[in-house]
This record gives structure tokens, C-alpha cells and sequence, in this order.
């Protein structure tokens, strides 16, 4: 991680966005910072959270998105600069605060919000633009174009908060918050920070101190003001501008990563002459002025950006209310097909859609070269699917599972949840789970299922959860199915991180985000202490797993959990040695003439065994393998052996 | 500093092989190099939803002018260093051009797929030379082999480094990145100072 509290103003560093992002909140003089971490916004937090103590700043991995909003928005009604990050499903989480909070006003401090989207879902279990939030709730929004403005930006809008006194938005895409690039530093601010919670009662005070979104209409009246003075600003800022010719055949308008897209391909196709480029920075409320002063450019548009058309629907939406005698360009963009209405996009697909547009043909390199290099490609290499790392013991956990199930025999199902075992939907966890939606939704999922006894339903429901997803969202959750008497077991998957994201800490884990050692806040205590059945188990002792799951699940009579507990491989790995050395015995395996039918390799998948092709036997792949040792328990020949390392 | 004129501006470096083989560390330390120099650099990673065991590529793009984006188009790589065979073969296919240069670890990591049987790894021998034949120059540099006989697969990245340097596609020098590396490995400095080296003789070979 890079060093974003380094004191060397007029430098430049190399930054991935979210590192750009966090300088820029130290460069603001920011005091709070809180998130719950999602990929692509972790290292927002993970790298203040770094330099806090030195800084002289708080902050924290919080138990979900709401509480980050909301501990945040409380530091800055008692005038602290606060922040909050969070990946496109946070703000779903967050949504009935920020609907709220829009209302009510901030405090003196300004407040930032971070949604770092992902398109094409490359780390999410969902597609989804936040765009369209900020607009649907009235709240500031503005995106930044490169790393620069990812950290300058960031600065900016904390004395815009402050002066305009509402919540602003910055939402950044995967290819901006995890791309690397320059960013050249300002001033770190050397001031102390004291503060004390005003509450005078003076309703005509100008800084409230009361925080209330009532009376509603009169708050509504005030934020569309706030609104206004907000579009005044936008309308000046640095962060929009026009690259081209004053006449241009195309107009592209862009924002985000796409005004990157979009400056590759105009060079690509050596258009500079011929197509301009509008940038915007500020999105909402739209800098209306300036947009309508550039539209005259060109009579044709392209919008590109990612996932909803939100400029392409804005501006059309301007259009629509300007005099006739304003110029009326033909639209190109998601409407009109030449941009997909999905997934994420890039160069390539900015050059297609101005080729089509302006009929050009582009030959990105020699054609020869290209059919035998794609059909080379096609037909020698081999697919690389996703799988649980060697040593995981999620692999571990859901082959207790399968078996479990299996000797079980009522067909039982299992609900799953957002992490790395949501791979348990395909061959890294042997197709076990059957659902995957959001934070906590399997065990809400198999809160129904449980209770449906008297429609004949006599199938086991299993909900694996993680956890640190665990006390995110899904308690309510596991005391409903206490509550009322629903037949489930709740398995959590302990590898004591927040693993999929980057091993951050969790409630769970005594340890808080700036390496201050705190209670544990025990799983196991807590739910026994709602009356649940409680059993721990150890993933790598296969047959007490299983065991214990069966019991569980011949047992009946409402939610049970049950706590997989073993240490992420990764996080074991870096501190440890492996605990085994592991080695296939050429003399036991018997390789295809076993009735496993290569069970080590065909099925339980371990990135560590490989088949030896030429020898017709299992073999060990000695850079791969960490040494657990769980798969000589799954050899029936007992052909895989273990000797401590 | 003067920052030198690149042979092309752009510059485009794919970095390809499997997560967990250390494709980020080697682009950071490629990337902040760069930048000390002068340069612009976006490094765009696929990384994220346990990406370790999947394809992975991280493109760098260096230039003297602009902050270009973090992809690189289609059939424009100048320089691919595949640090597992196949992946480096499924950068060519969508990345190569007949001017690329090619530095290949001929290391395979087989994926759940291959052992799964669902699919097939190709003949080592047959691959490298598909690898040479699309490439205007290609070194095959044993990364993995040199690091085990160092102690630990792990110094193939430092390995690495020092080939790309030691090849010269880069404007870099050993003096440049050095210190970047005592930044990356502060505990296990000398072993990797070592493979560094080791990486650069062998290119040289």
C-alpha cells in the first residue's frame, strides 16, 4: 500500500484511486473516516486507517454501511470533517439514513460519501449505478476522471459540504478506485482539532444544531434551494471542460473512467480534429449552462458512460426543456445501441461505437497476425474458473456439507451469502448453494424455507454465512428464525477476517481498524445467549463436521448455528510455516484403476493436486500446496500422506 | 530530472499469470520506478472476488504526456511478461501484434479445469514455440525454477523485475529500481537484491 500521509508537497506518487481518495480527505483536514469494507472501496479506509494515529485522525471498520453513514454524520453535527466509503450495495444498506440525512442538513463539519461502483460486477454480486441514487435523493454528485481529480476532488468537496451545509456524493468505478496512476500532492493541514456539540435552541439560527427532517415540505423547500446554489458552483468548476475543435463531426460526452476510454480511442483512431470530448466532473445537480454552451459543437452526440444512461437521460431531459431555437443534436448512446446498456466498458468499446457512428473501419493490428493468434489462443489455452485457494477451509466446510447432506438423504438445501464461499455455487464448493443476493439474505431466505413444515416440506435448510457478514446483517435475521421457531442452521464460516475484501478485521476478530486491541464480541456467546443450539467445529476434522451437522439436522425445532472455525489460509500463510509436508504415494495410488474415480482431483479440486498425466496417478503441486493436509482424509486408498513439516 | 523520450508513446506492458503468482507486486514496483522517472503510468489489475487461482493482468501504461487508461485496446501490447505459459499464450491472442516482445516463465499452474479434466493443458514444448512464433522476440527465463533452488518460488518476482530490466524494453536501470525494491521487500531485501541480479544475468544469457 502506498504511503498517502508522506509530507513532500509538488511530488507525484503513484496512487490507485481510493489511495488518491483518502489522500485528498487528508489533505481536507478530514477527523472521522468510517466504512464497512466491499471491494471496490476498501483501501479508502484500510490506508487512513493506516496513518491515523500519526495524523491525528479516527478511523474504523464499522459493523455494516448504515453505521458507518451514521457515525460519521455524527461527527459532523458536532463540526468534525467527516467521511464514509462503501461499494454500490452499501448504499442500499445505508439508503433510509441517507433519505433522511438529505433532509435534515449536515452539521459543521462537511460530509463526504464514497460509492465506488462495479461495473460488470467483477467483485459484486450485483450490477448497479449509485448515479441515479444521488439524483433520486438530491444529493451533490460529482465523479472523477483520473487520479488527480480522485484526490483533489475529494478535497473540494468538503469545503463545497461545508458551505453549502448537505451531504456530497463522489462515486468512483472499479477502474479508477483500483487503477494506479499520478497524482501530484498538496499541503497536509497541521492544525488540532477540538470540538463540542452545540445545542443551543435557536430555530433561526443559520448552522442548525437540532438534526430532524421535519417539518418535511419546508426541508424539502430548503434542500432544492441547496440544490441551486449547488449547480451555481458546478457550473465554475475546474472539473468539466471541452477538449477539441470548436466544430467537430462527433461530440462525445463522458465522465469517470469512460473520459479515459474515450481519450484513448479518438487517439487510437487519430480523431483528434474531428471529435470533441465534453468531460464532465460535476454530474448532479447537472451543470446545465455549461453543458447547453458546448451542444452546438456537432450535430451528432455520443454518451459514453457505465451502466445507466444517467448523462444521456439528463441532458436529453435538458433538451427537452430549451427553446426550440436551441441546436437539437441526434443522440448516440445506450438508447440508440451503440453503447451497451451493461457491463463495463473500455477503449475498444469506444472505438466500435465512433467507427459505427462516423463509419470508419479500424484494424486494431495486422489482419494475418490476428486470426492466428486468436485462433491459436482458442484452442490451447484452457479455462481458468474460479476456485477457493489451496488450503482454504471453506473447501473443507463445504465437503462436510456435501457429505452431510448426502447421508442425510431428505435432499437438504442451502442458502448462501456475499463472500468468498458464494464460489460454493459452482465446482469450489461442489454446487452446495442454491441462493446468493445480498449481505445476510441467505439467512433471511432460510428463515422461509424453516417454515414450511406444513406444506410438506421436510428438506434441511443449511444458510452459510461468513463471518464478518455475520454481524453485518444477518443477526436480525438469526433471532427471527428464534423467534419464530424456523427450522434452519445457521453454519458460519469463521476464518477469523473480512477475507474476500482484504483481511480486515471484524467484531469478531478483538482487533479494531488502527490495530488497537478490543473485546471480542463472541459468536458463539452471542448466540447461545438468544438460546440457540450452539457447536463449534474444526472444517479440517472432516468427520466430527459432518457428524455434527447431521445431528443438528436430524434434530429439528428452530434455527441452530453452527461455527466452522479455522483461520484463512492466507492470512495463516503469511505468519506460518505449513503445519505439513504432503505427498501422494505412487505405490498406493492406483489412479484410473480406482473406483474414486480421481476424487482428489476431479472433484475436490484443490489448486495443490494436480494429475499426473504421464504416470496415470495424483500427484502434489509442491509450489501450490500449503500443507493443511485435509485431502489425505479423502482418499480411499489412503494413498495421500502427511508427515509434520 | 529529464524524463527521456519513449521509443513509442504509449508504451503498453501486460503483466499475465495466475493470482497469487505476484502480477500486482511486480507492476507496483515496475510502476513506482516509472514515476520516479517522470513519467505517466496507469496500471490497471484485474484483481478483487478471489482472483487468486484466476487469469490475471495488470496493463501498464507508461508515457511522457498523458494519463492514458488503465486497458490496454486490442492486438496493442509492446511488451508481455507471462509469468505462467498458458496465460502469456491468452495475451497474445487478444493482446499481440507482430511487434510484441515476449519475456515467458515456462512454469505451468494448472487450473481446477485441467486437474477437473474438463479441459486440456498443452504440450509445454508446442506452447513456447507458439509463444515464440507470435512474438518479434521472445526470452524464456526458468523464474520459478531459479527462485525454488533460491528457497522459495516467491523470489520469481524479484527474478522477474531484474529480467524486464536487464532486457532493456523499459526505461529503466538497475540504479532506478533498487531502491524501489528495498521499499517492497524491507525484510527479505538481500534475497530478493539477489534474484533481482539473477534475473538480470539470465537475460542476459
Amino acid at each position: 500500500m502506498a504511503n498517502i500521509e508522506i509530507d513532500a508537497p509538488g511530488t507525484t506518487q503513484l496512487f490507485i484511486g481510493n489511495e488518491a481518495i483518502a489522500r485528498g480527505a487528508l489533505e481536507a483536514g478530514i477527523g472521522f473516516a468510517a466504512a464497512y469494507p466491499g471491494t471496490p472501496s476498501s483501501e479508502i479506509i484500510s490506508s487512513l486507517a493506516q496513518v491515523a494515529k500519526e495524523m491525528g485522525i479516527y478511523a474504523e471498520w464499522s459493523v455494516n454501511e448504515k453505521v458507518a453513514m451514521e457515525a460519521a454524520a455524527g461527527a459532523s453535527f458536532a463540526g468534525i470533517r467527516a467521511l464514509a466509503a462503501m461499494k454500490q450495495n452499501g448504499i442500499n444498506v445505508v439508503f433510509d439514513f441517507l433519505a433522511n440525512l438529505v433532509m435534515s442538513g449536515i452539521g459543521k463539519g462537511g460530509l463526504v460519501l464514497v460509492s465506488c461502483d462495479d461495473p460488470s460486477a467483477i467483485s459484486s454480486s450485483n450490477e448497479q449505478d449509485t448515479q441515479p441514487i444521488a439524483k433520486w435523493l438530491d444529493i451533490p454528485l460529482v465523479e472523477p476522471g483520473d487520479f488527480q481529480e480522485a484526490k483533489d476532488m475529494t478535497k473540494w468537496l468538503f469545503e463545497l459540504s461545508e458551505e453549502i451545509g448537505t451531504l456530497f456524493m463522489l462515486r468512483s468505478v472499479t477502474r479508477i478506485a483500483h487503477a494506479r496512476g499520478n497524482a501530484k500532492l498538496d499541503e497536509l493541514p497541521k492544525r488540532e482539532q477540538r470540538t463540542y456539540f452545540d445545542q443551543i435552541h435557536d430555530l433561526k439560527s443559520v448552522m442548525p444544531t437540532t438534526f430532524m427532517p421535519i417539518p418535511s415540505p419546508l426541508r424539502h423547500f430548503f434542500l432544492h434551494m441547496k440544490m441551486d446554489k449547488t449547480r451555481e458552483k458546478f457550473e465554475a468548476s475546474r472539473f468539466n471542460q471541452y477538449v477539441g475543435p470548436e466544430k467537430v463531426d462527433l461530440l462525445i460526452i463522458t465522465c469517470g473512467s469512460c473520459w479515459l476510454y474515450s481519450q484513448d480511442a479518438v487517439k487510437a483512431l487519430k480523431l483528434e480534429a474531428k471529435v470533441g470530448i465534453l468531460k464532465l466532473g460535476t454530474l448532479w445537480p447537472l451543470p446545465e449552462k455549461f453543458v447547453e454552451s458546448h451542444l452546438n459543437k456537432s450535430q451528432k452526440v455520443l454518451f459514453v458512460e457505465e451502466i445507466d444512461p444517467f448523462l444521456e437521460r439528463s441532458i436529453m431531459e435538458l433538451v427537452a426543456s430549451l427553446p426550440s431555437t436551441s441546436p437539437r443534436p441526434t443522440f448516440h448512446g445506450k438508447r440508440s445501441g451503440h453503447i451497451n446498456a451493461y457491463g463495463e466498458l473500455n477503449p475498444d468499446l469506444v472505438i466500435k461505437a465512433i467507427s459505427n457512428i462516423l463509419g470508419l473501419t479500424y484494424q486494431s493490428r495486422d489482419a494475418e497476425y490476428s486470426g492466428e493468434a486468436e485462433a491459436v489462443a482458442k484452442s490451447h489455452v484452457p479455462e481458468r474458473s474460479m476456485t477457493f485457494c489451496a488450503g482454504c477451509p471453506h473447501r473443507a466446510t463445504f465437503w462436510a456439507i456435501k457429505n452431510a447432506l448426502k447421508l442425510d438423504g431428505r435432499g437438504g438445501v442451502v442458502t448462501g451469502d456475499i463472500g468468498c464461499y458464494s464460489m460454493a455455487l459452482g465446482p469450489a464448493g461442489f454446487f452446495q448453494v442454491r441462493t446468493m443476493h445480498c449481505m445476510g439474505g441467505g439467512a433471511g431466505v432460510a428463515n422461509g424455507l424453516g417454515k414450511l413444515g406444513q406444506f410438506g416440506f421436510n428438506q434441511p435448510v443449511l444458510a452459510v454465512v461468513g463471518d464478518s457478514t455475520f454481524y453485518h446483517a444477518t443477526i436480525p435475521a438469526l433471532i427471527n428464525g428464534i423467534y419464530n421457531q424456523s427450522d434452519f442452521i445457521l453454519v458460519i464460516l469463521d476464518n477469523s477476517a473480512t477475507a474476500m475484501t482484504g483481511f480486515q478485521p471484524h467484531p469478531g476478530t478483538g482487533m479494531t481498524a488502527m490495530g488497537k486491541p478490543t473485546k471480542v464480541i463472541s459468536m458463539e456467546a452471542l448466540c447461545r445467549s438468544l438460546g440457540a443450539r450452539v457447536e463449534v467445529c474444526d472444517p479440517f476434522n472432516l468427520k466430527h463436521t459432518t457428524n455434527t451437522l447431521l445431528d443438528m439436522m436430524a434434530e429439528g425445532g428452530g434455527a441452530k448455528v453452527a461455527v466452522m472455525r479455522r483461520q484463512c489460509e492466507l492470512v495463516r500463510g503469511k505468519k506460518e510455516k505449513p503445519p505439513y509436508k504432503v505427498q501422494v504415494d505412487t505405490e498406493k495410488c492406483i489412479g484410473e484403476a480406482c473406483g474414486c474415480d480421481r476424487l482428489c482431483t476431479r472433484v475436490f479440486l484443490c489448486p495443490g493436486l494436480i494429475w499426473d498425466k504421464k504416470a496415470g496417478k495424483s500427484k502434489i503441486d509442491e509450489v501450490i500446496c500449503t500443507g493443511c493436509g485435509v485431502c489425505t482424509d479423502i482418499c480411499p486408498q489412503g494413498a495421500i500422506t502427511k508427515e509434520a513439516a | 530530472m529529464t524524463t527521456k523520450q519513449l521509443v513509442k508513446d504509449p508504451l503498453n506492458l501486460i503483466i499475465t499469470g495466475v493470482g497469487g503468482q505476484g502480477n500486482v507486486m511486480i507492476s507496483l514496483i515496475i510502476g513506482n520506478a516509472l514515476v520516479r522517472e517522470g513519467y505517466f503510468v496507469t496500471v490497471g489489475e484485474t484483481y478483487g472476488a478471489s482472483q487468486r487461482g484466476g487469469p490475471v493482468m495488470s496493463h501498464l501504461r507508461i508515457s511522457k504526456e498523458n494519463q492514458y487508461s488503465p486497458f490496454i485496446p486490442d492486438g496493442r501490447a509492446d511488451i508481455i511478461l507471462g509469468m505462467e505459459p498458458v496465460e502469456t499464450l491468452r495475451m497474445l491472442g487478444r493482446y499481440g501484434n507482430p511487434n510484441v516482445l515476449t519475456i515467458i516463465n515456462p512454469r505451468p499452474i494448472y487450473s481446477i479445469d485441467v486437474t477437473g479434466g474438463q479441459a486440456e493443458y498443452p504440450d509445454l514444448g508446442k506452447l513456447v514455440q507458439t509463444v515464440k512464433k507470435l512474438s518479434a522476440k521472445t526470452w524464456v527465463i526458468n523464474a520459478t525454477e531459479e527462485a525454488q533452488k533460491m528457497g522459495s518460488p516467491m523470489f520469481a518476482n524479484a527474478i522477474l523485475v531484474g529480467t524486464v530490466i536487464g532486457s532493456g524494453v523499459l526505461p529503466l536501470n538497475k540504479k532506478v529500481v533498487e531502491p524501489v525494491l528495498r521499499e517492497t521487500f524491507p525484510k527479505e531485501i538481500e534475497a530478493n537484491l539477489l534474484a533481482f541480479n539473477k534475473g538480470i544475468a539470465l537475460v542476459k544469457q
